[in-house]
Protein backbone atom coordinates (compact mmCIF):
# COMPACT_ATOMS: atom_id res chain seq x y z
CA UNK A 1 0.00 0.00 0.00
CA UNK A 2 1.48 3.30 -1.10
CA UNK A 3 -0.66 5.64 0.90
CA UNK A 4 0.86 8.99 -0.04
CA UNK A 5 4.24 8.03 1.35
CA UNK A 6 5.95 11.34 1.91
CA UNK A 7 3.21 13.49 3.41
CA UNK A 8 1.44 10.86 5.43
CA UNK A 9 4.47 9.09 6.81
CA UNK A 10 5.77 12.40 8.08
CA UNK A 11 2.30 13.17 9.40
CA UNK A 12 2.19 9.83 11.19
CA UNK A 13 5.76 10.41 12.39
CA UNK A 14 4.82 13.80 13.78
CA UNK A 15 1.88 12.36 15.66
CA UNK A 16 4.01 9.56 17.11
CA UNK A 17 6.70 12.03 18.11
CA UNK A 18 4.16 14.22 19.85
CA UNK A 19 3.05 11.31 21.99
CA UNK A 20 0.28 9.55 20.03
CA UNK A 21 -0.05 5.80 19.84
CA UNK A 22 1.70 4.58 16.61
CA UNK A 23 -1.34 2.54 15.56
CA UNK A 24 -3.61 5.53 16.07
CA UNK A 25 -1.20 7.77 14.15
CA UNK A 26 -1.19 5.29 11.25
CA UNK A 27 -4.98 5.14 11.29
CA UNK A 28 -5.30 8.94 11.34
CA UNK A 29 -2.89 9.35 8.44
CA UNK A 30 -4.82 6.81 6.34
CA UNK A 31 -8.03 8.60 7.27
CA UNK A 32 -6.55 11.92 6.13
CA UNK A 33 -5.57 10.40 2.78
CA UNK A 34 -9.03 8.94 2.28
CA UNK A 35 -10.68 12.26 3.15
CA UNK A 36 -8.47 14.01 0.59
CA UNK A 37 -9.27 11.46 -2.12
CA UNK A 38 -12.99 11.76 -1.38
CA UNK A 39 -13.04 15.55 -1.14
CA UNK A 40 -10.89 16.16 -4.22
CA UNK A 41 -13.48 15.05 -6.80
CA UNK A 42 -16.30 16.89 -5.03
CA UNK A 43 -14.33 20.14 -5.13
CA UNK A 44 -13.15 19.62 -8.70
CA UNK A 45 -16.67 18.98 -9.98
CA UNK A 46 -17.74 22.48 -8.93
CA UNK A 47 -15.22 23.97 -11.33
CA UNK A 48 -15.89 21.37 -14.02
CA UNK A 49 -19.52 22.48 -14.21
CA UNK A 50 -18.33 26.07 -14.65
CA UNK A 51 -15.89 25.08 -17.41
CA UNK A 52 -18.54 23.03 -19.14
CA UNK A 53 -21.11 25.81 -19.10
CA UNK A 54 -18.62 28.44 -20.15
CA UNK A 55 -17.34 26.31 -23.03
CA UNK A 56 -20.85 25.43 -24.22
CA UNK A 57 -21.72 29.11 -24.07
CA UNK A 58 -18.73 30.12 -26.17
CA UNK A 59 -19.49 27.46 -28.77
CA UNK A 60 -23.06 28.75 -28.99
CA UNK A 61 -21.92 32.39 -29.17
CA UNK A 62 -23.15 33.26 -25.68
CA UNK A 63 -21.33 34.63 -22.65
CA UNK A 64 -22.26 31.91 -20.19
CA UNK A 65 -22.30 32.46 -16.42
CA UNK A 66 -20.71 35.86 -15.71
CA UNK A 67 -22.61 37.43 -12.81
CA UNK A 68 -21.68 35.55 -9.64
CA UNK A 69 -18.05 36.11 -8.76
CA UNK A 70 -15.20 36.84 -11.19
CA UNK A 71 -16.01 35.33 -14.65
CA UNK A 72 -19.02 33.70 -13.03
CA UNK A 73 -16.74 31.29 -11.16
CA UNK A 74 -19.04 31.16 -8.14
CA UNK A 75 -22.13 30.40 -10.24
CA UNK A 76 -21.96 26.73 -9.32
CA UNK A 77 -21.97 27.54 -5.60
CA UNK A 78 -25.07 29.66 -6.12
CA UNK A 79 -26.69 26.82 -8.07
CA UNK A 80 -25.80 24.29 -5.38
CA UNK A 81 -27.33 26.53 -2.70
CA UNK A 82 -30.46 26.89 -4.81
CA UNK A 83 -30.72 23.14 -5.36
CA UNK A 84 -30.31 22.48 -1.63
CA UNK A 85 -33.21 24.78 -0.77
CA UNK A 86 -35.51 23.26 -3.40
CA UNK A 87 -38.30 20.88 -2.50
CA UNK A 88 -37.34 17.26 -2.75
CA UNK A 89 -40.25 15.38 -4.32
CA UNK A 90 -40.60 11.61 -4.13
CA UNK A 91 -43.22 10.44 -6.61
CA UNK A 92 -46.13 8.38 -5.37
CA UNK A 93 -45.58 4.67 -5.88
CA UNK A 94 -41.80 5.04 -6.06
CA UNK A 95 -39.61 2.48 -4.35
CA UNK A 96 -38.33 4.89 -1.70
CA UNK A 97 -35.14 3.13 -0.68
CA UNK A 98 -33.89 2.48 -4.22
CA UNK A 99 -35.11 5.88 -5.39
CA UNK A 100 -33.07 7.68 -2.74
CA UNK A 101 -30.06 5.41 -3.09
CA UNK A 102 -29.64 5.81 -6.87
CA UNK A 103 -28.16 9.36 -6.98
CA UNK A 104 -25.82 8.50 -4.09
CA UNK A 105 -24.51 5.41 -5.90
CA UNK A 106 -24.15 7.38 -9.11
CA UNK A 107 -21.72 9.84 -7.48
CA UNK A 108 -19.98 7.32 -5.22
CA UNK A 109 -19.14 5.05 -8.16
CA UNK A 110 -17.18 7.90 -9.75
CA UNK A 111 -15.46 8.95 -6.52
CA UNK A 112 -14.34 5.34 -6.03
CA UNK A 113 -12.49 5.43 -9.37
CA UNK A 114 -10.32 8.20 -7.93
CA UNK A 115 -8.83 5.70 -5.50
CA UNK A 116 -6.72 4.22 -8.32
CA UNK A 117 -5.83 7.47 -10.10
CA UNK A 118 -2.06 7.93 -9.66
CA UNK A 119 -1.52 11.69 -9.43
CA UNK A 120 2.27 11.66 -8.94
CA UNK A 121 5.08 9.12 -8.52
CA UNK A 122 4.29 8.95 -4.81
CA UNK A 123 0.63 9.81 -4.54
CA UNK A 124 -2.13 7.34 -5.20
CA UNK A 125 -5.13 6.41 -3.10
CA UNK A 126 -4.41 2.70 -3.30
CA UNK A 127 -2.06 1.17 -5.88
CA UNK A 128 -4.11 -1.97 -6.48
CA UNK A 129 -2.46 -4.76 -8.43
CA UNK A 130 -5.73 -4.98 -10.38
CA UNK A 131 -6.18 -1.22 -10.89
CA UNK A 132 -7.36 -1.39 -14.50
CA UNK A 133 -9.92 -4.08 -13.69
CA UNK A 134 -11.04 -2.07 -10.67
CA UNK A 135 -11.62 0.95 -12.92
CA UNK A 136 -13.91 -1.08 -15.20
CA UNK A 137 -15.71 -2.76 -12.30
CA UNK A 138 -16.36 0.38 -10.29
CA UNK A 139 -17.14 2.45 -13.37
CA UNK A 140 -19.99 0.12 -14.28
CA UNK A 141 -21.65 0.52 -10.88
CA UNK A 142 -22.86 3.83 -12.32
CA UNK A 143 -24.93 1.81 -14.81
CA UNK A 144 -26.61 0.12 -11.88
CA UNK A 145 -27.51 3.52 -10.40
CA UNK A 146 -29.21 4.52 -13.64
CA UNK A 147 -31.19 1.29 -13.76
CA UNK A 148 -32.21 1.77 -10.12
CA UNK A 149 -33.33 5.34 -10.80
CA UNK A 150 -35.36 4.36 -13.84
CA UNK A 151 -36.98 1.34 -12.23
CA UNK A 152 -37.86 2.91 -8.90
CA UNK A 153 -39.29 6.19 -10.23
CA UNK A 154 -42.62 4.63 -11.22
CA UNK A 155 -42.55 6.61 -14.46
CA UNK A 156 -42.74 5.36 -18.03
CA UNK A 157 -40.26 7.86 -19.44
CA UNK A 158 -37.77 7.05 -16.70
CA UNK A 159 -38.04 3.33 -17.29
CA UNK A 160 -37.72 3.65 -21.07
CA UNK A 161 -34.78 5.96 -20.65
CA UNK A 162 -33.10 3.61 -18.21
CA UNK A 163 -33.51 0.61 -20.53
CA UNK A 164 -31.93 2.51 -23.38
CA UNK A 165 -29.12 3.84 -21.27
CA UNK A 166 -28.28 0.48 -19.81
CA UNK A 167 -28.29 -1.10 -23.27
CA UNK A 168 -25.94 1.65 -24.44
CA UNK A 169 -23.57 1.60 -21.48
CA UNK A 170 -23.38 -2.18 -21.37
CA UNK A 171 -22.69 -2.34 -25.12
CA UNK A 172 -19.93 0.24 -25.13
CA UNK A 173 -18.22 -1.46 -22.24
CA UNK A 174 -17.13 -4.27 -24.57
CA UNK A 175 -14.87 -2.16 -26.85
CA UNK A 176 -13.81 -0.16 -23.78
CA UNK A 177 -12.41 -3.24 -22.08
CA UNK A 178 -10.91 -4.64 -25.27
CA UNK A 179 -8.98 -1.42 -25.86
CA UNK A 180 -8.06 -1.29 -22.17
CA UNK A 181 -6.35 -4.66 -22.64
CA UNK A 182 -3.81 -3.07 -25.01
CA UNK A 183 -2.02 -0.82 -22.46
CA UNK A 184 -2.29 -3.66 -19.92
CA UNK A 185 -0.51 -5.92 -22.38
CA UNK A 186 2.21 -3.34 -23.08
CA UNK A 187 2.80 -2.65 -19.41
CA UNK A 188 2.50 -6.27 -18.29
CA UNK A 189 0.57 -5.17 -15.22
CA UNK A 190 -2.88 -3.95 -14.26
CA UNK A 191 -1.58 -1.60 -11.59
CA UNK A 192 -2.19 2.00 -12.65
CA UNK A 193 1.14 3.14 -11.22
CA UNK A 194 2.85 0.33 -13.17
CA UNK A 195 1.10 1.32 -16.41
CA UNK A 196 2.29 4.90 -16.02
CA UNK A 197 5.87 3.87 -15.25
CA UNK A 198 5.93 1.53 -18.26
CA UNK A 199 5.42 4.58 -20.48
CA UNK A 200 8.70 6.15 -19.38
CA UNK A 201 10.29 5.56 -22.79
CA UNK A 202 7.29 5.96 -25.06
CA UNK A 203 3.63 6.78 -24.59
CA UNK A 204 1.24 3.93 -25.39
CA UNK A 205 -0.76 6.18 -27.71
CA UNK A 206 2.18 5.96 -30.12
CA UNK A 207 2.18 2.17 -29.92
CA UNK A 208 -1.51 1.86 -30.62
CA UNK A 209 -3.38 5.04 -31.60
CA UNK A 210 -6.31 2.90 -32.72
CA UNK A 211 -6.81 1.45 -29.23
CA UNK A 212 -6.60 4.97 -27.81
CA UNK A 213 -9.23 6.19 -30.26
CA UNK A 214 -11.58 3.30 -29.48
CA UNK A 215 -11.08 3.87 -25.76
CA UNK A 216 -11.86 7.56 -26.14
CA UNK A 217 -15.03 6.91 -28.17
CA UNK A 218 -16.19 4.27 -25.68
CA UNK A 219 -15.64 6.53 -22.69
CA UNK A 220 -17.53 9.26 -24.50
CA UNK A 221 -20.44 6.81 -24.87
CA UNK A 222 -20.04 5.49 -21.31
CA UNK A 223 -20.61 8.98 -19.94
CA UNK A 224 -23.52 9.56 -22.29
CA UNK A 225 -22.05 12.55 -24.08
CA UNK A 226 -23.05 13.71 -27.56
CA UNK A 227 -23.09 12.19 -30.13
CA UNK A 228 -24.12 9.36 -27.78
CA UNK A 229 -26.40 11.39 -25.49
CA UNK A 230 -29.50 9.25 -25.91
CA UNK A 231 -29.54 9.26 -22.12
CA UNK A 232 -31.08 12.71 -22.24
CA UNK A 233 -32.96 12.55 -25.49
CA UNK A 234 -35.06 15.55 -24.44
CA UNK A 235 -37.20 15.43 -27.54
CA UNK A 236 -38.30 11.83 -26.98
CA UNK A 237 -37.89 10.96 -23.32
CA UNK A 238 -38.26 14.44 -21.78
CA UNK A 239 -35.28 13.86 -19.51
CA UNK A 240 -34.69 10.13 -19.38
CA UNK A 241 -34.01 8.18 -16.23
CA UNK A 242 -33.76 11.22 -13.90
CA UNK A 243 -37.10 12.74 -14.87
CA UNK A 244 -38.71 12.36 -11.42
CA UNK A 245 -35.73 13.66 -9.49
CA UNK A 246 -35.75 17.18 -8.14
CA UNK A 247 -33.53 19.39 -6.05
CA UNK A 248 -30.17 18.14 -4.91
CA UNK A 249 -30.77 14.55 -6.02
CA UNK A 250 -31.09 15.75 -9.59
CA UNK A 251 -27.96 17.81 -9.03
CA UNK A 252 -26.09 14.74 -7.80
CA UNK A 253 -26.82 12.84 -11.00
CA UNK A 254 -25.37 15.73 -12.96
CA UNK A 255 -22.39 16.19 -10.69
CA UNK A 256 -21.70 12.47 -11.14
CA UNK A 257 -21.90 12.75 -14.91
CA UNK A 258 -19.60 15.78 -15.16
CA UNK A 259 -17.14 14.17 -12.81
CA UNK A 260 -17.25 10.92 -14.76
CA UNK A 261 -16.26 12.72 -17.96
CA UNK A 262 -13.25 14.31 -16.29
CA UNK A 263 -12.30 11.08 -14.53
CA UNK A 264 -12.39 9.24 -17.84
CA UNK A 265 -10.19 11.92 -19.39
CA UNK A 266 -7.70 11.39 -16.55
CA UNK A 267 -7.83 7.61 -17.02
CA UNK A 268 -7.22 8.10 -20.73
CA UNK A 269 -4.22 10.30 -19.94
CA UNK A 270 -2.91 7.63 -17.56
CA UNK A 271 -3.40 4.69 -19.90
CA UNK A 272 -2.22 6.23 -23.14
CA UNK A 273 -0.27 9.45 -22.62
CA UNK A 274 1.84 8.68 -19.60
CA UNK A 275 -0.22 10.11 -16.73
CA UNK A 276 2.02 12.09 -14.43
CA UNK A 277 5.16 11.55 -16.54
CA UNK A 278 6.97 14.71 -17.57
CA UNK A 279 10.29 16.51 -17.17
CA UNK A 280 11.75 16.57 -13.62
CA UNK A 281 8.82 14.63 -12.20
CA UNK A 282 11.07 12.35 -10.15
CA UNK A 283 12.92 15.29 -8.60
CA UNK A 284 9.73 17.20 -7.77
CA UNK A 285 6.86 14.69 -7.45
CA UNK A 286 4.31 17.48 -7.06
CA UNK A 287 4.87 18.37 -10.72
CA UNK A 288 3.18 15.06 -11.59
CA UNK A 289 -0.15 16.47 -10.43
CA UNK A 290 0.21 19.37 -12.86
CA UNK A 291 1.24 17.11 -15.76
CA UNK A 292 -1.62 14.69 -15.16
CA UNK A 293 -4.25 17.40 -14.87
CA UNK A 294 -2.88 19.25 -17.90
CA UNK A 295 -3.07 16.10 -20.02
CA UNK A 296 -6.47 15.18 -18.61
CA UNK A 297 -7.79 18.69 -19.28
CA UNK A 298 -6.83 18.44 -22.95
CA UNK A 299 -8.90 15.28 -23.38
CA UNK A 300 -11.66 16.76 -21.25
CA UNK A 301 -11.83 19.82 -23.52
CA UNK A 302 -11.81 17.53 -26.57
CA UNK A 303 -14.76 15.67 -25.09
CA UNK A 304 -16.53 18.99 -24.38
CA UNK A 305 -15.91 20.14 -27.92
CA UNK A 306 -17.35 16.92 -29.36
CA UNK A 307 -20.35 17.26 -27.10
CA UNK A 308 -21.07 20.78 -28.22
CA UNK A 309 -20.52 20.36 -31.94
CA UNK A 310 -21.97 16.97 -32.88
CA UNK A 311 -25.63 16.05 -33.39
CA UNK A 312 -27.22 13.13 -31.59
CA UNK A 313 -27.35 9.77 -33.41
CA UNK A 314 -30.33 7.42 -33.45
CA UNK A 315 -30.46 4.37 -31.18
CA UNK A 316 -30.20 1.87 -34.06
CA UNK A 317 -27.16 3.76 -35.38
CA UNK A 318 -25.72 3.79 -31.88
CA UNK A 319 -26.09 0.02 -31.51
CA UNK A 320 -24.85 -0.76 -35.02
CA UNK A 321 -21.84 1.49 -34.54
CA UNK A 322 -20.90 -0.41 -31.42
CA UNK A 323 -21.70 -4.02 -32.29
CA UNK A 324 -20.87 -3.98 -35.99
CA UNK A 325 -17.94 -1.59 -35.95
CA UNK A 326 -16.26 -0.87 -32.63
CA UNK A 327 -16.36 -4.44 -31.26
CA UNK A 328 -14.86 -6.17 -34.32
CA UNK A 329 -12.30 -3.40 -34.81
CA UNK A 330 -11.21 -3.52 -31.18
CA UNK A 331 -10.85 -7.32 -31.31
CA UNK A 332 -8.89 -7.11 -34.58
CA UNK A 333 -6.71 -4.41 -33.08
CA UNK A 334 -6.03 -6.49 -29.98
CA UNK A 335 -4.99 -9.53 -32.04
CA UNK A 336 -2.82 -7.37 -34.30
CA UNK A 337 -1.14 -5.65 -31.37
CA UNK A 338 -0.48 -8.97 -29.62
CA UNK A 339 0.93 -10.46 -32.83
CA UNK A 340 3.22 -7.50 -33.56
CA UNK A 341 4.31 -7.33 -29.91
CA UNK A 342 5.31 -11.00 -30.07
CA UNK A 343 7.14 -10.49 -33.38
CA UNK A 344 9.04 -7.50 -31.98
CA UNK A 345 9.92 -9.55 -28.92
CA UNK A 346 11.11 -12.52 -31.01
CA UNK A 347 13.38 -10.42 -33.25
CA UNK A 348 14.79 -8.75 -30.15
CA UNK A 349 13.66 -5.16 -30.66
CA UNK A 350 11.62 -5.05 -27.46
CA UNK A 351 13.33 -2.79 -24.91
CA UNK A 352 14.05 -4.59 -21.67
CA UNK A 353 13.90 -3.24 -18.14
CA UNK A 354 17.49 -1.95 -18.39
CA UNK A 355 16.60 0.67 -21.02
CA UNK A 356 12.98 1.27 -20.02
CA UNK A 357 13.44 5.03 -19.98
CA UNK A 358 15.38 5.19 -23.26
CA UNK A 359 13.33 6.87 -25.97
CA UNK A 360 15.51 5.63 -28.84
CA UNK A 361 15.34 2.02 -27.67
CA UNK A 362 11.55 2.15 -28.04
CA UNK A 363 11.64 3.76 -31.48
CA UNK A 364 11.91 0.65 -33.72
CA UNK A 365 9.14 -1.13 -31.80
CA UNK A 366 6.98 1.98 -31.91
CA UNK A 367 7.44 2.38 -35.67
CA UNK A 368 6.45 -1.25 -36.31
CA UNK A 369 3.40 -0.93 -34.08
CA UNK A 370 2.42 2.38 -35.64
CA UNK A 371 2.67 1.01 -39.18
CA UNK A 372 0.61 -2.00 -38.14
CA UNK A 373 -2.06 0.24 -36.64
CA UNK A 374 -2.17 2.46 -39.70
CA UNK A 375 -2.47 -0.59 -41.97
CA UNK A 376 -5.43 -1.85 -39.95
CA UNK A 377 -7.00 1.62 -40.10
CA UNK A 378 -6.66 1.70 -43.89
CA UNK A 379 -8.18 -1.78 -44.23
CA UNK A 380 -11.10 -0.84 -41.97
CA UNK A 381 -11.72 2.42 -43.82
CA UNK A 382 -11.66 0.57 -47.14
CA UNK A 383 -14.19 -1.97 -45.85
CA UNK A 384 -16.40 0.84 -44.58
CA UNK A 385 -16.21 2.56 -47.95
CA UNK A 386 -17.31 -0.63 -49.73
CA UNK A 387 -20.22 -1.08 -47.31
CA UNK A 388 -21.21 2.54 -47.82
CA UNK A 389 -21.09 2.26 -51.61
CA UNK A 390 -23.23 -0.87 -51.54
CA UNK A 391 -25.75 0.87 -49.27
CA UNK A 392 -25.92 3.88 -51.58
CA UNK A 393 -26.35 1.64 -54.64
CA UNK A 394 -29.09 -0.41 -52.94
CA UNK A 395 -30.83 2.79 -51.89
CA UNK A 396 -30.76 4.22 -55.39
CA UNK A 397 -32.30 1.03 -56.84
CA UNK A 398 -35.02 0.61 -54.23
CA UNK A 399 -36.33 4.18 -54.22
CA UNK A 400 -36.62 5.46 -57.79
CA UNK A 401 -39.75 7.41 -56.93
CA UNK A 402 -37.96 9.49 -54.34
CA UNK A 403 -35.10 10.12 -56.70
CA UNK A 404 -37.53 11.57 -59.24
CA UNK A 405 -39.05 13.79 -56.60
CA UNK A 406 -35.63 15.07 -55.69
CA UNK A 407 -34.93 15.99 -59.27
CA UNK A 408 -37.92 18.26 -59.56
CA UNK A 409 -37.23 21.96 -59.17
CA UNK A 410 -37.98 23.00 -55.66
CA UNK A 411 -38.98 26.49 -54.65
CA UNK A 412 -40.11 28.03 -51.41
CA UNK A 413 -43.58 29.56 -51.37
CA UNK A 414 -43.14 33.30 -51.67
CA UNK A 415 -45.33 35.41 -49.35
CA UNK A 416 -47.12 38.29 -51.05
CA UNK B 1 -2.54 -11.72 -4.28
CA UNK B 2 -4.74 -8.79 -3.25
CA UNK B 3 -4.52 -8.38 0.47
CA UNK B 4 -6.72 -6.75 3.06
CA UNK B 5 -4.21 -3.92 3.44
CA UNK B 6 -4.48 -3.15 -0.24
CA UNK B 7 -8.24 -2.79 -0.12
CA UNK B 8 -8.61 -1.21 3.33
CA UNK B 9 -8.30 2.40 2.01
CA UNK B 10 -10.90 1.62 -0.65
CA UNK B 11 -13.32 0.32 1.95
CA UNK B 12 -12.74 3.47 3.99
CA UNK B 13 -13.23 5.60 0.88
CA UNK B 14 -16.48 3.78 0.07
CA UNK B 15 -17.91 4.39 3.53
CA UNK B 16 -16.75 7.99 3.67
CA UNK B 17 -18.02 8.95 0.22
CA UNK B 18 -21.40 7.30 0.82
CA UNK B 19 -21.72 9.20 4.09
CA UNK B 20 -20.69 12.50 2.51
CA UNK B 21 -23.02 12.22 -0.48
CA UNK B 22 -25.88 10.99 1.70
CA UNK B 23 -25.27 13.99 3.94
CA UNK B 24 -25.77 16.31 0.97
CA UNK B 25 -29.19 14.80 0.24
CA UNK B 26 -30.17 14.93 3.91
CA UNK B 27 -29.13 18.60 4.13
CA UNK B 28 -31.27 19.37 1.12
CA UNK B 29 -34.23 17.66 2.79
CA UNK B 30 -33.67 19.78 5.94
CA UNK B 31 -33.31 23.12 4.17
CA UNK B 32 -35.88 22.72 1.42
CA UNK B 33 -39.65 22.85 1.90
CA UNK B 34 -41.51 19.56 2.08
CA UNK B 35 -45.19 19.86 1.18
CA UNK B 36 -46.18 16.85 -0.91
CA UNK B 37 -49.60 16.95 -2.53
CA UNK B 38 -51.51 14.49 -4.68
CA UNK B 39 -50.79 16.41 -7.89
CA UNK B 40 -47.15 17.02 -7.05
CA UNK B 41 -46.28 13.42 -6.34
CA UNK B 42 -48.13 12.01 -9.36
CA UNK B 43 -45.74 10.48 -11.91
CA UNK B 44 -44.91 12.92 -14.70
CA UNK B 45 -46.54 12.10 -18.00
CA UNK B 46 -46.41 15.36 -19.92
CA UNK B 47 -49.25 16.79 -17.87
CA UNK B 48 -51.65 13.93 -18.58
CA UNK B 49 -53.16 11.61 -16.02
CA UNK B 50 -50.86 8.59 -15.78
CA UNK B 51 -52.27 5.64 -17.73
CA UNK B 52 -51.66 2.16 -16.36
CA UNK B 53 -48.68 0.97 -14.35
CA UNK B 54 -45.25 2.35 -15.20
CA UNK B 55 -43.39 -0.92 -14.78
CA UNK B 56 -44.43 -3.04 -17.70
CA UNK B 57 -43.03 -5.55 -20.20
CA UNK B 58 -40.00 -4.45 -22.18
CA UNK B 59 -38.78 -5.37 -25.67
CA UNK B 60 -36.76 -8.55 -25.91
CA UNK B 61 -33.89 -6.85 -27.75
CA UNK B 62 -32.67 -5.36 -24.47
CA UNK B 63 -32.39 -8.91 -23.19
CA UNK B 64 -30.43 -9.90 -26.30
CA UNK B 65 -27.98 -7.05 -25.77
CA UNK B 66 -27.50 -8.13 -22.17
CA UNK B 67 -26.77 -11.72 -23.23
CA UNK B 68 -24.25 -10.56 -25.84
CA UNK B 69 -22.61 -8.33 -23.27
CA UNK B 70 -22.23 -11.18 -20.79
CA UNK B 71 -20.69 -13.33 -23.52
CA UNK B 72 -18.05 -10.74 -24.35
CA UNK B 73 -17.44 -9.74 -20.75
CA UNK B 74 -16.67 -13.29 -19.70
CA UNK B 75 -14.30 -13.51 -22.64
CA UNK B 76 -12.52 -10.39 -21.44
CA UNK B 77 -12.19 -11.80 -17.95
CA UNK B 78 -10.15 -14.63 -19.44
CA UNK B 79 -8.07 -12.25 -21.51
CA UNK B 80 -7.05 -9.87 -18.71
CA UNK B 81 -4.61 -12.26 -16.97
CA UNK B 82 -3.39 -13.36 -20.39
CA UNK B 83 -2.55 -9.74 -21.28
CA UNK B 84 -0.74 -9.21 -17.98
CA UNK B 85 1.68 -12.11 -18.44
CA UNK B 86 1.80 -11.87 -22.24
CA UNK B 87 5.45 -10.84 -22.29
CA UNK B 88 6.58 -13.92 -20.38
CA UNK B 89 4.51 -16.34 -22.41
CA UNK B 90 5.75 -17.90 -25.61
CA UNK B 91 4.30 -17.92 -29.07
CA UNK B 92 1.96 -20.73 -28.00
CA UNK B 93 -0.06 -18.36 -25.76
CA UNK B 94 -0.68 -16.03 -28.69
CA UNK B 95 -1.87 -18.84 -30.98
CA UNK B 96 -4.07 -20.24 -28.25
CA UNK B 97 -5.69 -16.86 -27.63
CA UNK B 98 -6.26 -16.37 -31.36
CA UNK B 99 -8.07 -19.74 -31.44
CA UNK B 100 -10.09 -18.72 -28.38
CA UNK B 101 -11.11 -15.44 -30.03
CA UNK B 102 -11.84 -17.25 -33.31
CA UNK B 103 -14.33 -19.52 -31.51
CA UNK B 104 -15.99 -16.44 -30.04
CA UNK B 105 -16.04 -14.74 -33.43
CA UNK B 106 -17.85 -17.73 -34.97
CA UNK B 107 -20.63 -17.17 -32.46
CA UNK B 108 -20.46 -13.43 -33.05
CA UNK B 109 -20.92 -13.73 -36.82
CA UNK B 110 -23.67 -16.30 -36.30
CA UNK B 111 -25.48 -13.80 -34.08
CA UNK B 112 -24.90 -11.09 -36.69
CA UNK B 113 -26.33 -13.27 -39.50
CA UNK B 114 -29.31 -14.26 -37.36
CA UNK B 115 -30.07 -10.57 -36.95
CA UNK B 116 -29.37 -10.37 -33.23
CA UNK B 117 -27.40 -7.18 -33.76
CA UNK B 118 -30.17 -5.42 -35.71
CA UNK B 119 -32.15 -2.79 -33.84
CA UNK B 120 -35.52 -2.71 -35.57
Amino acid sequence: MQECIDIFNTFAGCLTASGADPGLAQFLSILLGVVLVAMGPLVIVIFLIWVERKYAARVQDRLGPNRVGPFGLLQTFADALKLITKEDITPAGADKLIYNLAPIISVVSVILIWAVVPISPLHIGADLSIGALYFVAVGSIGTLAIMMAGWSSNNKYALLGAFRVVAQLVSYEVPLVFSLLVPVMFAGTMSMQGIVEAQLGMWFIVFSPLAALIFFISTQAETGRAPFDLIEAESELVAGYNIEYSGMKFGLFFAGEFLHVFTNALIFAILFTGGWLGPFVYQVPALGIIYLFAKGSIFYLLSLHLRNTLPRIRIDQLMSFNWKFLVPVSIANLILVAFLWKVIQLIGLLPGPENASDFLAHLPAAIIMLVGNLALTVVVLQMLRNVGRRAVAANAVSTPANAELDDQPYSLPVPH
Amino acid sequence: MPTFDEFAPIGALLILSVVMVALITIISRLFGPYRPSLRKTAPYESGMKPIGPAVRRFPVRFYLIAVLFILFDIEVVFMLPWAVVFRQLGLFALIEMVIFIAILLVGYFYAWRKGALEWE
